[in-house]
């Protein structure tokens, strides 16, 4: 495990050069995630390891190809940890994956996105031309946002090599509440916490319960556990952790799972199947054969977007359908940063 | 760069401008569109007032549908366009081009909806930062980035500089804090980039828009997001006899798991300038002074303020102070506050730096400024947003001298490419603009810039928005590099010399 930057490059020299589409995989934890495509796998995994650390300046340095565990038993050792929680789906799951997908976990309405955490990166574009953005410090507006234009890209537009993350640190006490109640119940109780000062790190809801996780020194959280009242979770951590990584039973289902990211306070959406709340009510998992259309529309409505997220049986578009207008500049920026099309071609959308 | 040798105007091809003017006028309402020298002349600077230059012409909108209009006429003609909010940034982002329309969204002033369950305000770019929490305090919510223009400075600007403030370590800066944008492109469409949601579909152009100096397209709408207000905040001042000490118990605080609100630093020159103006209550023999904000829930807030005074005891604080109201916190605050006008007081201009270095560098960093600072002959004061590593030394001359804002400049660039050195970047918050065009030369390189070169050109096929900012052409680097030779290294020696 090391540097295997050259390599990489050459890789993509050749790739450049003989306009060889290239599937970029790490851990291959996330293959389930977005449109299969048929490209030559060019594995990162290799591109492995902590570059610096440096708990007082909450940064952390790391290659693409660096284990997510690592990253996270490294940084708890000094009592830090990442803001964003990211799932891993699976034990291989690498940090460049995660970036690549912009995933967060549980942690997102109340400490922000992945994407929030980036700081800086360097990357390869599809011309084979390696370049770094952003840097290792908090504030930073010289250039465009290059760093956080790969979140979610889905390695379209980069390969990246390394990334620099800001990190939090951990709290000294995290409990969860649970209490039972109804959807519309839970809904309120989600939003009413939210806008108190509570130092809330998680909220969901699986249907029966409502789980609040609350994040503080001991004075405080005895505080917040006598003004929201509900049982402590005895095995609070575990829940979650079950939670992010699709553990729980709810995501047992054989039907499409999908990933519904809308407005916290939209009221629950009349469409089949088994819904699981989570991030306020912001983002809502759902087992549904509901016809794709029928979900997306409804998606549209409320100015959300619908992700079939797994057990995509029927080659559905797995991410939701952009506007002319975004497709456009969607396609001008991948043309920017790969006009060979290598790039991990279609993991996004048809030809991005 | 020196203020007279503004390249982007005078390399443009000329545009006619009654042929402009012409088109321009049935879609603006007469007092909506100025082309008389006299009214051109408000508009002339921004912030930097150091840069000057008249546009063609001044549109002032106040309909989506104008802005459309307008960008689709300019679009059409060829014509450049530079927009403008409020006209406070400190980096002539908003200097107006010769040859082109100077767009000012200042009438959309609208708060349009707050939604205190999703914790949104959606804006005009019109409507004043401050403005924006103060609509929001009703329910509790306030919008967190407070650049210290927050009083006048717009929110469409805030968004395309990227603006930070003093509580950018625990909130974030601009573009954690913007949920969804419309923008209308060079051509005139109307866009909306994010959802409703937490997150959208495809790639992330909302981090792509904000800091993006109005290079990729004009904001005309903005969902912000909002943060419940603390239940309490406390204040603690500490004195230190050396800066070195006074940066490692900013570290010493970190390392303790506690993420101040605000965690500002000061230096000597800067101290005293601030106490004669506002009379704080600063101590004045003092080499530098921590100001440390914690805010949250009160008994989390009670803890970590017992814990920040002993990391300041024993970081070598030679007095540390707790506010012991909201009165004397707002006071400590107000000497931070008024820090950029007190130095006003002493000298007759002074130039505000923004570079951000990663914070263990600060010892070396501070001593360098004030080597050269005894170099160039030029005085600097010292205010730091400590806990981010954003540093705003503030050189101290007079434009009256021949040859000062020169050698200011001269100095101003040399600590940029100090801060880039130690890793760390030419701007933290007030954006490149025209002002550090230079040094994007020093921080990035051939390929890197023409990547940028080539996002704006994803965007801006005509390069007409705001052109000759924030990315600099690989010629201008080149003839920059060949006066600026670091190392005996020529930076982009593929480009030839002329």
């Amino acid at each position: 495990m090391g540097d295997t930057s050259q390599q990489l490059q050459s890789s993509l020299e050749h790739a450049y050069g003989s306009k060889t589409p290239l599937s970029i995989c790490g851990g291959n934890s996330k293959a389930f995630y977005g449109p299969d495509i048929d490209a030559d796998v060019l594995d990162v995994k290799s591109h492995s390891g902590i570059i610096s650390y440096e708990p007082t300046e909450l940064v952390i340095t790391a290659r693409a190809g660096t284990p997510l565990q690592e990253i996270e038993a490294t940084l708890k050792s000094e009592r830090q940890m990442l803001g964003f929680e990211p799932p891993g789906y699976g034990q291989q799951a690498t940090l460049g994956g995660t970036i690549a997908c912009n995933f967060s976990g549980p942690r997102r309405p109340y400490r922000g996105a992945a994407r929030d955490y980036v700081l800086g990166c360097t990357i390869i574009n599809g011309k084979a031309e390696k370049m770094h953005f952003g840097g290792e410090v908090m504030k930073n507006v010289a250039g465009y946002d290059v760093s956080r234009l790969m979140c979610g890209a889905m390695g379209t537009l980069g390969l990246m090599l390394d990334v620099s993350l800001k990190v939090i640190p951990l709290a000294e006490v995290e409990i969860t509440l649970v209490q039972e109640c109804k959807l519309n119940t839970a809904l309120q109780k989600m939003h009413h916490w939210m806008l108190q000062s509570m130092p809330l790190t998680a909220s969901c809801y699986d249907g029966e319960k409502l789980y609040l996780r609350l994040a503080s020194n001991q004075p405080e959280i005895n505080e917040a556990i006598r003004v929201i009242g509900g049982d402590l979770l005895d095995n609070s951590e575990q829940f979650w952790q079950q939670l992010k990584e699709h553990e729980l039973d709810f995501f047992n289902s054989s039907k499409p799972l999908w990933r519904l990211s809308l407005a916290s306070n939209v009221e629950p959406l009349s469409v089949e199947g088994d819904s699981f709340y989570e991030w306020g009510g912001a983002l809502r998992w759902l087992n549904s054969d509901a016809p794709a259309d029928e979900i997306r529309r409804l998606l549209n409505r409320h100015n959300g977007h619908a992700t079939l997220f797994r057990n995509n049986k029927a080659g559905i578009e797995p991410f939701h359908e952009l506007p002319t207008g975004l497709l456009k500049i969607h396609r001008e920026l991948k043309q920017a940063f790969d006009p060979a099309n290598i790039l991990n071609p279609g993991k996004l959308y048809a030809d991005i | 760069m020196s203020p007279d040798s503004q390249v982007n105007n005078s390399t443009s091809p000329q545009v006619d401008r009654a042929l402009l003017i012409s088109h321009l006028q049935p879609v603006l309402p007469d007092e909506a569109l100025l082309y008389e020298i006299e009214d051109l002349r408000p508009y002339e600077c921004d912030g930097l007032s150091a840069y000057r230059e008249l546009p063609l012409v001044v549109a002032l909108p106040d309909t989506i549908e104008q802005v459309q209009a307008i960008m689709q006429i300019c679009y059409e003609l060829d014509v450049p366009v530079v927009a403008r909010g409020a006209g406070t940034g400190l980096s002539g982002g908003a200097l107006p081009h010769s040859q082109g329309v100077l767009l000012g969204l200042a009438k959309f002033r609208n708060i349009l909806e707050i939604d205190p369950q999703r914790r949104t305000a959606r804006v005009q770019p019109g409507v004043r930062n401050l403005a924006i929490s103060e609509a929001a305090d009703e329910y509790g919510l306030y919008y967190a980035p407070d650049p210290s223009s927050q009083i006048a400075c717009t929110i469409g600007g805030n968004i395309a500089e990227n603006s930070g403030g003093v509580h950018c370590l625990k909130y974030g800066l601009t573009v954690h804090n913007v949920a969804e944008l419309k923008i209308v492109t060079v051509e005139g469409e109307l866009l909306q980039l994010g959802c409703s949601g937490l997150d959208s579909p495809g790639y992330d152009l909302l981090a792509l828009m904000t800091g993006s100096e109005g290079m990729l397209g004009i904001i005309v709408e903005a969902t912000l997001t909002l943060l419940p207000k603390p239940d309490t905040a406390k204040a603690i001042l500490a004195a230190f006899d050396d800066v070195v000490k006074a940066g490692e118990a900013v570290g010493n605080i970190i390392s303790a798991g506690i993420i101040p609100a605000g965690l500002e630093m000061m230096d000597k020159l800067s101290i005293r300038a601030a106490e004669d103006f506002v009379h704080a209550g600063y101590p004045t023999d003092a080499e530098a002074i921590l100001l440390c904000e914690l805010d949250g829930g009160e008994h989390e807030v009670a803890e970590h303020i017992v814990n920040v005074q002993q990391i300041l005891n024993t970081s070598g604080a030679t007095e540390v102070r707790v506010a012991r109201d909201d009165e004397e916190r707002m006071t400590f605050w107000k000497g931070r506050k008024a820090a950029f006008p007190a130095v006003g007081r002493i000298s007759p201009d002074y130039y505000c730096m923004d570079g951000t270095i990663p914070r263990k560098h600060l010892p070396e960093v501070l001593q360098t400024i004030a080597d050269l600072s005894a170099e160039y002959q030029l005085p600097v004061a010292n205010v730091f947003h400590a806990g981010d590593g954003n540093l705003h030394p503030l050189i101290l001359y007079d434009a009256n001298k021949p040859g000062e804002l020169e050698r200011t400049e001269e100095f101003g660039g040399k600590i940029l490419e100090l801060c880039v050195k130690v890793g760390g970047t030419i701007t933290g918050e007030h954006g490149v603009g025209m002002e550090k065009i230079q040094q994007m030369c020093v921080q990035f390189d051939s390929l890197e810039l023409s990547q940028f070169h080539a996002v704006k050109h994803a965007f801006d096929k005509k390069s007409l928005l705001n052109p000759g900012k924030a990315v600099p052409t690989l010629h201008r680097c080149a003839e920059f590099g060949a006066m600026h030779v670091h190392h005996g290294k020529l930076p982009h020696p593929e480009l030839e010399r002329f």
